[in-house]
C-alpha cells in the first residue's frame, strides 16, 4: 500500500514540473515584457535596466525559472504585482484563495449530493418516465453555461424576486447563488456517469448471482451493486473539481465574488503577469493534486488497481 | 441465458460464413437509418442545419449590418423592442436581431474552424504514435498527459490572455484568430488519445497484417484501412467538441478574452447585457437562449450519432 502511494506521489512530480514550466513559458511568451508594462513606452533605457535587473529579468530564462520555482518552493513566494504597487502575489492569494475554496468545495458538495443520487435513482428506474426526465434534465444542464443560468437566476430570483442579494460575499446569503450556478453543471455531469456505471454493474454476473441466491433486491444493490459503480464515478471527481475551480473565474465574475478568478481576470486586463503567473499556476497545482488524491483513493479502494500496479 | 445481441456481435462465428438475416448494407447506411428513426436526433438535426443556413446567408436576414448603429434614435442605453428593431437595441445602439445572427456565424465559424485545427493535428500525431509506437509515442503522450493535467478553460484563458496582451491595441480581427490558436492548442490531445487508442487496436487485426504481408506501403496502410475504420469515433467525437467549443469561444468572449467588438458574439452579448439586467432582461434572455439551445443540439445530436454508429448500442 505504501509503495503504491510513494509510487503515485513520485510520478505526480514530473507532470507538475512540466505543468509550472509550460505556466511559466507561457506568461513569457507575452508581446510586450512586463517591465514596458510598468513603465510605458517612454520609458529610458536606465529605467528598462534598472527594473530589469530589480526584477531577476537580465538573467538567462532558465535561471528565472528555477528562481521562480524556488522562490515558490522555500518560502511560498509567487512574485510581486505590478499593478497593485508591488503587494506580493502571495498576498493577494492568502486573501482571494480562501473564497475560491469555499465557493468550490459547496458547490462540489451541491454537484456530489444531487447529481449522486439523481444518477442512482435513474440507473435503478431503468427507462421509466423518471430516468427520462432526469437524462434531458442532464443534458440540458450540460449544455447551459454558468454564464446563462448565473445571469438569469440574477434576473429573476434577486432581481425580480428580491430573494437573494444580487452580487458580492458578504453573508451565507451571497453564497447561493453562485454555488448554484457553478454546482449545476457539475451534477449533471456526475448524475450521467452515475447512472451509466450502475446500469453496467446491474448488467454483470454477480449480480444475478446475488439475487439467485436469494438476496433482496435492496440488499443486492446496497452490498454489491453500489460499491462497484462507485469506482469509476471516483476518477471524474478530480477533474470536476478542477472544473469546479476554473469555472469559478466565470461564476466570481458574474457575481463579483473576491475570489482569485475574479482577480485573475481583472489582472489579465491590466496585464499583470505575476499575479496571472501565480493563480494559473496555483489552480493547476491544485488539479494535479486532486487528481493525484482521487488516483490514491481508487488504488486504497479497489485491490485490483493495486495489484496491477505491483506486476 | 445470456443470448444478448451485443454479445453476439462482440463474438463472431471464426470459421463460418456470417449468416445474414436481413438484405445487406453498408455500416454507414445502416447508422443512418437508425438516426433517421430518432426523432429528438432529427429535431437536432434540422435546428443545427438552419443555423448554418441562417450563419451564412445573415446578410440576407437581417436589415441592419452588425455593427450599424442607430444613433439617431438611441443614446448610449439599450432600448426595448419596437417596429425597427424587433429585438430592441443596445447600449451602442446595434440592432441586437442582426448581432444575434451574426453571433451564430461568429461562433460556428470558430467551433468548425478548431475542430478543422484539432483533426488534423490530433489526427495526424494519433495515428503516428499508435502505428509507430515506440519513443514517438511514448513522448507524445507524455505531452498530452501534460495537457490534460492542465484544467482546459484555464489554459485556453491563460492563452488568449497572453496573445492578446501586446502593448498596441490589435485589430479586432486578431481577436478570432487569438481563439483559433487559443483552442487549437487546448484541443487536440482528447483526439490525440482516441486516435492512438483506436489505432492501437486495430493495428493487431488480421487485415493490417495482410496488408502489411501483401507489401502494402506503411502510408497506404494508414490511410486505406486503418483511418476509414477509425471514422465513426472520429465523427462522434467532432461533434461533441463542436458543442465544447462553442461553449468554450462564448466563455472567453463573456470573459472579454475572445471575441472584441465591433463583431457580435452570444458570450459577448450576454455579459455586455449584465449591466442592464434590471432595466432590459430580453437582452440577457436571447442570447443565452441560442447559446444553450445550439450546444444543447449538437450536444443530443452527439449522443444520437454515437448510438447510431455503434451497433452494439441497440437494443
Amino acid at each position: 500500500m505504501l509503495t503504491f502511494i510513494l509510487k503515485r506521489i513520485l510520478l505526480a512530480i514530473p507532470t507538475l514540473i512540466a505543468v509550472s514550466l509550460l505556466v511559466f513559458m507561457i506568461a513569457r511568451l507575452a508581446p510586450s515584457g512586463p517591465v514596458e508594462i510598468i513603465l510605458g513606452e517612454k520609458a529610458t533605457k536606465e529605467n528598462v535596466a534598472r527594473l530589469n535587473k530589480e526584477y531577476g529579468l537580465d538573467k538567462p530564462i532558465v535561471v528565472q525559472y528555477l528562481n521562480y520555482i524556488w522562490g515558490i518552493a522555500a518560502h511560498g513566494d509567487f512574485g510581486k504585482s505590478f499593478s497593485r504597487g508591488e503587494q506580493p502575489v502571495s498576498e493577494m492569494i492568502r486573501q482571494d484563495f480562501p473564497v475560491t475554496a469555499q465557493l468550490a468545495i459547496s458547490a462540489f458538495i451541491l454537484a456530489f449530493f444531487i447529481g449522486i443520487p439523481i444518477g442512482i435513482l435513474a440507473a435503478l428506474y431503468h427507462n421509466s418516465w423518471f430516468d427520462r426526465l432526469c437524462m434531458a434534465g442532464v443534458v440540458a444542464l450540460v449544455s447551459v453555461p454558468s454564464f446563462v443560468i448565473g445571469p438569469l437566476m440574477v434576473v429573476y430570483i434577486a432581481v425580480r424576486l428580491r430573494w437573494l442579494p444580487v452580487s458580492g460575499w458578504d453573508s451565507p446569503a451571497y453564497t447561493i447563488l453562485p454555488t448554484i450556478a457553478l454546482g449545476s453543471r457539475s451534477a449533471a455531469i456526475l448524475a450521467r456517469f452515475m447512472r451509466s456505471s450502475l446500469l453496467d454493474v446491474l448488467k454483470q454476473d454477480y449480480i444475478r448471482t446475488a439475487l439467485a441466491k436469494g438476496l433482496t433486491k435492496g440488499r443486492t444493490i446496497w452490498r454489491h451493486a453500489l460499491k462497484n459503480s462507485f469506482l469509476p464515478v471516483l476518477t471524474i471527481l478530480g477533474t470536476s473539481f478542477g472544473g469546479l475551480l476554473t469555472g469559478s473565474f466565470v461564476v466570481e465574475t458574474i457575481f463579483q465574488v473576491p475570489g482569485i478568478g475574479y482577480e485573475s481576470i481583472n489582472s489579465i486586463s491590466k496585464r499583470d503577469y505575476p499575479v496571472i503567473q501565480g493563480m494559473a499556476l496555483l489552480v493547476a497545482i491544485i488539479f494535479i493534486l486532486a487528481n493525484l488524491g482521487v488516483d490514491i483513493l481508487y488504488g486504497v479502494v479497489d485491490p485490483r488497481v493495486r495489484s496491477q500496479e505491483a506486476q | 441465458m445470456g443470448l444478448h445481441t451485443g454479445q453476439l456481435d462482440a463474438v463472431p462465428p471464426k470459421f463460418e460464413e456470417p449468416a445474414i438475416s436481413q438484405p445487406s448494407t453498408s455500416p454507414g447506411r445502416d447508422a443512418i437509418i437508425r438516426l433517421r428513426k430518432n426523432p429528438v436526433a432529427m429535431i437536432c438535426l434540422i435546428y443545427i442545419l438552419s443555423l448554418i443556413l441562417i450563419a451564412i446567408f445573415a446578410p440576407l436576414l437581417t436589415h441592419y449590418d452588425y455593427d450599424y448603429q442607430d444613433s439617431s434614435r438611441y443614446a448610449s442605453l439599450p432600448a426595448p423592442p419596437d417596429h425597427f428593431h424587433r429585438l430592441g437595441t443596445d447600449n451602442l445602439g446595434q440592432d441586437v436581431l442582426s448581432r444575434l445572427i451574426y453571433g451564430a456565424r461568429v461562433s460556428l465559424g470558430v467551433s468548425v474552424v478548431v475542430v478543422i485545427i484539432e483533426v488534423f493535428i490530433g489526427v495526424t500525431l494519433g495515428l503516428i504514435a499508435g502505428f509507430r509506437s515506440g519513443m514517438t509515442d511514448l513522448v507524445l503522450m507524455r505531452v498530452t498527459d501534460v495537457m490534460f493535467a492542465f484544467p482546459d478553460l484555464l489554459l485556453a484563458i491563460l492563452l488568449a490572455a497572453v496573445i492578446r496582451s501586446g502593448s498596441q491595441a490589435l485589430p479586432p480581427v486578431t481577436s478570432i484568430l487569438t481563439l483559433f490558436v487559443a483552442l487549437g492548442i487546448v484541443g487536440w490531445p482528447g483526439m490525440t488519445r482516441l486516435v492512438r487508442g483506436q489505432a492501437l487496436a486495430l493495428r493487431e487485426k488480421e487485415y493490417i497484417e495482410a496488408a502489411r504481408a501483401t507489401g502494402v506501403r506503411e502510408k497506404n496502410i494508414l490511410f486505406r484501412h486503418l483511418l476509414p475504420n477509425l471514422l465513426s469515433p472520429i465523427i462522434v467525437q467532432v461533434t461533441q467538441d463542436l458543442a465544447g467549443y462553442i461553449l468554450a469561444e462564448s466563455t472567453l468572449s463573456f470573459l472579454g478574452l475572445g471575441v472584441q467588438p465591433p463583431f457580435p458574439s452570444w458570450g459577448q452579448m450576454i455579459s455586455n447585457a449584465l449591466e442592464y439586467k434590471d432595466s432590459q432582461p430580453q437582452l440577457i434572455f436571447f442570447p443565452s437562449l441560442l447559446l444553450a439551445l445550439t450546444v444543447m443540439a449538437f450536444n443530443f445530436f452527439g449522443d444520437a450519432l454515437r448510438d447510431a454508429l455503434d451497433p452494439r448500442m441497440r437494443k
